[in-house]
Parts: C-alpha cells; sequence; structure tokens
C-alpha cells in the first residue's frame, strides 16, 4: 500500500474546491443564463480559457500574482502569515481558476433550459428575484447542479500542472496524487505509482458513469 | 390593505423592432375588461407592460392610487411588489411540485391577505379537490389552466391579468375551463383584464372591452355599446366575418321548439333556449355569410328572420368576388356579405331601404 496522505489531500483539495466554487459560480451563471449585456461574450470567453490553456500558463501567471511580492501574494501574507504560492490555500485559489469552466458551463446551461417563464411566474406569485431563483430555478436546474458539482470535484482531483507550478511537492502540503504518481514514476517506484494510477482511473471511470446516468443529454461545452 | 381599486390608468409608449403601442385610457375595475384584437395588435404586450414583465420605452400605468410605473420620476415597482395576478396562455407551473405545492407556493408568499380567499374555497371553486396529490406531468391541459387559475388566486392579487389562458386548449378544455373562467373573478371580487382575440370567448366572459388594432385603441366602454357600433370585420379570423346584435327575449314556444325576441320591432326566433327569461336583452352572433338582401319583402320563403333596415356601407374590393354592406337595423347593424354581381344587379347602394334575411343566428352568450 502506497502513503495514503496526497489521496487524502487530493479529496480535500476537491471538496473545498467545489464547495467555493459552487458559491462563486451560481451568481456567474445565472448572470450569463440570462444577461443581454453586450459583455457577455467576453465574460463567457474568460469563463472559458482554462480548458483551453495549456495548465503551465495558468500555473505561470498564477504564481506571478500570488508570490508574497506581488500585491495579491503580500495581502495574503500579511492577513495569514502564510504565503500563497507553494501552500495548500494557493492550491485551492489555483483550482478555482483551473475547474470554473466545469462548474459554470452545466449551471449556465441548467438555467437557460428553466427560461424566462417559470421566473415570470414566480414574479406573478409575489416571489423577489431571490426568491425565485432559490425556490424556482435552483430546484428545476437539480440535474444541472449536481453534473456541475461531481465534474469540478472529479475535475480537481486530476489536475497536474497546475498544482507543479504553483505548490511544488510538499507533503501534507501541496503533494496531491497526480503530483505523488509522478514523482514515484521519477524514483522508478513502479508499485507505488501503480497503485494510484490504477485508483484514479477507476475513481474516474465511476464519476463519469455518474455523470453520464445522471443526465444522458449533457454534452460538454467547451470553447 | 387598500379596498377596492375603481380604475387603472395608462398612457404608454412600447417599442418592439418596428411594432408601437400607444395608448391613453383609463379602464373602469369593475367585473371583466376584454382586451381585444388580433394577434399582433399588442394584447399581450400591453398585459405584460401592466404586470411590470416588460418595461414600457416612457409612460405612466396608475393602479387605483399607486403609481406603478411613471418614466417622468423614474419609478417602477417591481412585479412581484404590484399585486398582480398573471395567467398565461401556457400555465407556467412548477414542475418540481405537485398541484398542492404549486398552491403552496403562492398561497405562502401571499401573507394571506384578503380573507375573502380561503384556500378551501379556491381549491374548491376551481374542482381541485381531488388532483392536489398530482404531479403537475400528468395534467391535462384544462387541469393545467385550473391549477394555474387557483395559484394565481391563491397570491391574492388586486387584478387579474388573464392572457389567452382559453388559447391552445382543445374544444373540450375549453368548456371545462370557461364557467371557472367566467365565476371566478366575480366571485372573489377581483376585476380582471381578460387578453383574447375570440369574439365568443370575449362575449361569454367579459362585461366591458377594450379593442385594439395595430397598436392604438379602437374602442372602449360597456361590452354591449361597443359591440353595437363596432365594425368585427377586420377583426375577426380570416375569412370569416360577422356582426353581433342585440335582442329581448319576449317568450318561447315549446311546441315549434323556437324562443321568440323582439329586434327593434321585428321579431325573430332563434333555437329554443329556456333558460333565458323573458324581458333578457341578449346578444346574438350572425355571420355575414349567412345574411341574404333584399329589396322589396319577400314572400313565400322558409327564411323567418326577416329584418328591414338600411344600408349603411358598403365595402368591395375588386381582387374579391364578394362585397359586405353594413345594414343598420334600429340601434345595431347587421353585416351581410354577397356577391358584386348581386350587389350591381340589386343597384344596392348607400341610404337605400333592405330587408336583410338571416338563415341562422346564435346566442353569443
Amino acid at each position: 500500500m502506497p502513503d495514503l496522505g496526497p489521496v487524502l489531500l487530493s479529496l480535500q483539495l476537491a471538496a473545498v474546491t467545489t464547495v467555493l466554487l459552487l458559491v462563486l459560480a451560481l451568481p456567474l451563471a445565472w448572470w450569463l443564463a440570462t444577461t443581454r449585456s453586450v459583455f457577455k461574450p467576453v465574460a463567457e470567453a474568460v469563463t472559458a480559457l482554462p480548458l483551453v490553456l495549456p495548465p503551465t500558463v495558468i500555473g505561470f501567471y498564477l504564481l506571478i500574482a500570488l508570490n508574497p511580492q506581488a500585491p495579491i501574494g503580500a495581502f495574503w501574507v500579511s492577513m495569514t502569515g502564510d504565503t500563497l504560492t507553494f501552500s495548500f490555500a494557493g492550491l485551492v485559489v489555483g483550482s478555482i481558476v483551473y475547474s470554473l469552466p466545469f462548474m459554470v458551463q452545466p449551471l449556465q446551461s441548467a438555467f437557460e433550459n428553466v427560461g424566462k417563464g417559470p421566473v415570470e411566474a414566480a414574479a406573478m406569485l409575489r416571489a423577489s428575484k431571490l426568491d425565485a431563483f432559490f425556490n424556482v430555478v435552483l430546484p428545476q436546474s437539480m440535474r444541472g447542479l449536481i453534473t456541475a458539482c461531481v465534474l469540478t470535484f472529479a475535475h480537481t482531483i486530476g489536475e497536474f500542472g497546475v498544482v507543479l507550478m504553483i505548490g511544488g511537492n510538499i507533503p501534507e502540503r501541496t503533494r496531491v496524487v497526480s503530483i505523488a504518481i509522478f514523482e514515484h514514476v521519477e524514483e522508478q517506484s513502479y508499485a507505488e505509482a501503480h497503485w494510484l494510477s490504477a485508483g484514479m482511473l477507476v475513481f474516474a471511470f465511476l464519476v463519469l458513469i455518474a455523470v453520464y446516468v445522471l443526465n444522458r443529454s449533457w454534452r460538454v461545452r467547451t470553447g | 390593505m387598500s379596498g377596492p381599486v375603481s380604475s387603472l390608468t395608462f398612457s404608454l409608449l412600447l417599442e418592439r423592432g418596428d411594432f408601437r403601442l400607444r395608448l391613453d385610457e383609463t379602464i373602469a375595475l369593475d367585473g371583466v375588461t376584454a382586451v381585444f384584437g388580433r394577434s399582433g395588435s399588442g394584447k399581450t404586450s400591453l398585459l405584460r407592460a401592466i404586470a411590470g414583465l416588460d418595461r414600457p420605452a416612457q409612460g405612466r400605468i396608475v393602479f387605483g392610487d399607486d403609481v406603478w410605473f411613471d418614466t417622468d420620476t423614474r419609478r417602477s415597482i417591481k412585479p412581484h411588489r404590484r399585486g398582480a395576478g398573471y395567467l398565461f396562455q401556457d400555465a407556467r407551473l412548477f414542475g418540481h411540485l405537485s398541484v398542492a405545492g404549486n398552491l403552496a407556493f403562492a398561497d405562502k408568499r401571499s401573507g394571506h391577505q384578503g380573507d375573502a380567499i380561503a384556500f378551501e374555497d379556491v381549491v374548491a371553486a376551481t374542482g381541485l379537490s381531488d388532483l392536489l396529490s398530482r404531479n403537475i406531468g400528468g395534467l391535462s391541459g384544462g387541469e393545467r389552466q385550473r391549477v394555474a387559475l387557483a395559484r394565481t388566486l391563491l397570491a391574492r392579487p388586486r387584478l387579474l391579468l388573464l392572457d389567452e389562458p382559453l388559447t391552445g386548449l382543445d374544444r373540450a378544455a375549453k368548456r371545462e375551463i370557461m364557467p371557472y373562467l367566467r365565476d371566478v373573478p366575480a366571485r372573489f371580487g377581483i376585476p380582471a383584464l381578460f387578453v383574447s382575440h375570440d369574439i365568443e370567448e370575449v362575449t361569454a366572459l367579459a362585461n366591458r372591452i377594450l379593442v385594439l388594432d395595430d397598436g392604438k385603441v379602437t374602442a372602449h366602454g360597456a361590452l354591449g355599446d361597443v359591440l353595437q357600433t363596432l365594425d368585427l370585420g377586420p377583426l375577426l379570423a380570416d375569412g370569416t366575418t360577422g356582426s353581433l346584435i342585440e335582442a329581448t327575449v319576449t317568450g318561447h314556444d315549446t311546441a315549434l321548439g323556437v324562443t321568440q325576441l323582439d329586434l327593434a320591432g321585428t321579431p325573430l326566433s332563434l333555437p329554443l333556449d329556456e333558460r333565458l327569461e323573458r324581458g333578457r336583452t341578449v346578444r346574438l352572433f350572425v355571420d355575414a355569410s349567412d345574411v341574404a338582401l333584399a329589396t322589396a319583402r319577400p314572400e313565400g320563403i322558409s327564411i323567418r328572420n326577416i329584418l328591414p333596415g338600411q344600408i349603411k356601407a358598403i365595402e368591395k374590393n375588386a381582387s374579391r368576388p364578394y362585397a359586405d354592406i353594413v345594414v343598420a337595423i334600429g340601434k345595431g347593424q347587421l353585416r351581410a356579405r354577397i356577391t358584386r354581381a348581386s350587389l350591381a344587379e340589386l343597384g344596392l347602394m348607400e341610404g337605400l331601404e333592405v330587408f336583410a334575411l338571416v338563415k341562422t343566428m346564435s346566442f353569443a352568450d
């Protein structure tokens, strides 16, 4: 049996990322689904960028933004005493950026599917916009919401390049499963690499089965 | 909670691409006011503006003493705070909730204002007692509209906006819904605006009418008064044209199976309808193709309903073989559709005294 530390760290990272990203993506996806603003295509393109950019590019820019000499990184150090680079918090920030489209796009298409009809109906029954969102739109978007969370969780588990760029390989802090596999292979510890890789393969397969069973009609919308 | 509201005033300019709706009216909120016109005449746009679902380019909407919308003072009350109920053509029930869940959604948010409307009464009045536990997916079209109507009532609206709730339903479903729509506004004392392009629905449900044509109001008033003078021709569906005329019930002849009426001194007989009490004024719908004209009173003819009148207008179009003749009869008018060949042969002209021979008439309400 290999060391389970990286597995726990990966699960923890994925869980925290999914929860935070859900909170951020709900308003963003709702705005994208309902706005008629001329900036909508721009916002959609920005949201889809992590799908097409190499993770090293995202990691590189995050490294520049989050390092303690940069404003954001310095602010974080003054607030928490810890750096954003080469830390768990930094991995969460990186994962949120990297997995953004996997949360936003299924939510956006679920909201677009609900349409404005039920929202107008709710308004005419004295429901405010927020009330209508939580009690009509969200319940009617449940499949999209679960799909978004499952994909975000799985995609975060599978992250490698961004983590390597901004987190490095620090046990118990930034050494997630994908990094651990990379290191095992470097050290030619193939048995450990096999354990973790097979585990990832089974996990990814089960997640995708779950997503397709959940919603057979959902297709990945890529930029 | 404010008392009964007497009027709704709107002066609006609404623009949608090429379409322009310009209105300046005050509606007396008393019973059901029909907003009648062809599709594309701006009926639904008007209703959506009143509800607050669409924002007019310019104007003012005042419900009683409440200013709902005013571009001059940049005031726009949010739709959910206006207290208007809206019955959509497509019902728009919430699919994630049961029938009872849909009703509870409205009931909870109404703050139970106006105790005149009790949950049980609404369920009974809309005949939903047996459907409460059902899912929305399994309901028929008629059942959906009944649930939507009950749900709207349970929001305790101060004004009902009915947007073609019968359109898209089959004949049986329409018959199912019609009595509820007719009785409910009066029973719960809520004034209603009823949008429709179907004159039969309008005569059955409304007591006042606002006629819209091409984004403008062409007539407005009590239903009877407007229908007496209104030229329905251009407003009815393509291919049919007709008129509505008022007559008074004078009696019933069960042996012959007819109800007798009086129209401006001329006796009429229609198929027996014993529910109509003597002395009541009824509206009759007459299809223009069922009216023939004669320059002298014909003898030896099977048609019983022969009405003397005077030609008020002749409408003909060179591209069509027929002409429409508008004949003034008493205070009302009848429209007759005859061929242009007959028109020439009989020498018909405005002001000429003629006899209108009506093959069939039906009670419009």
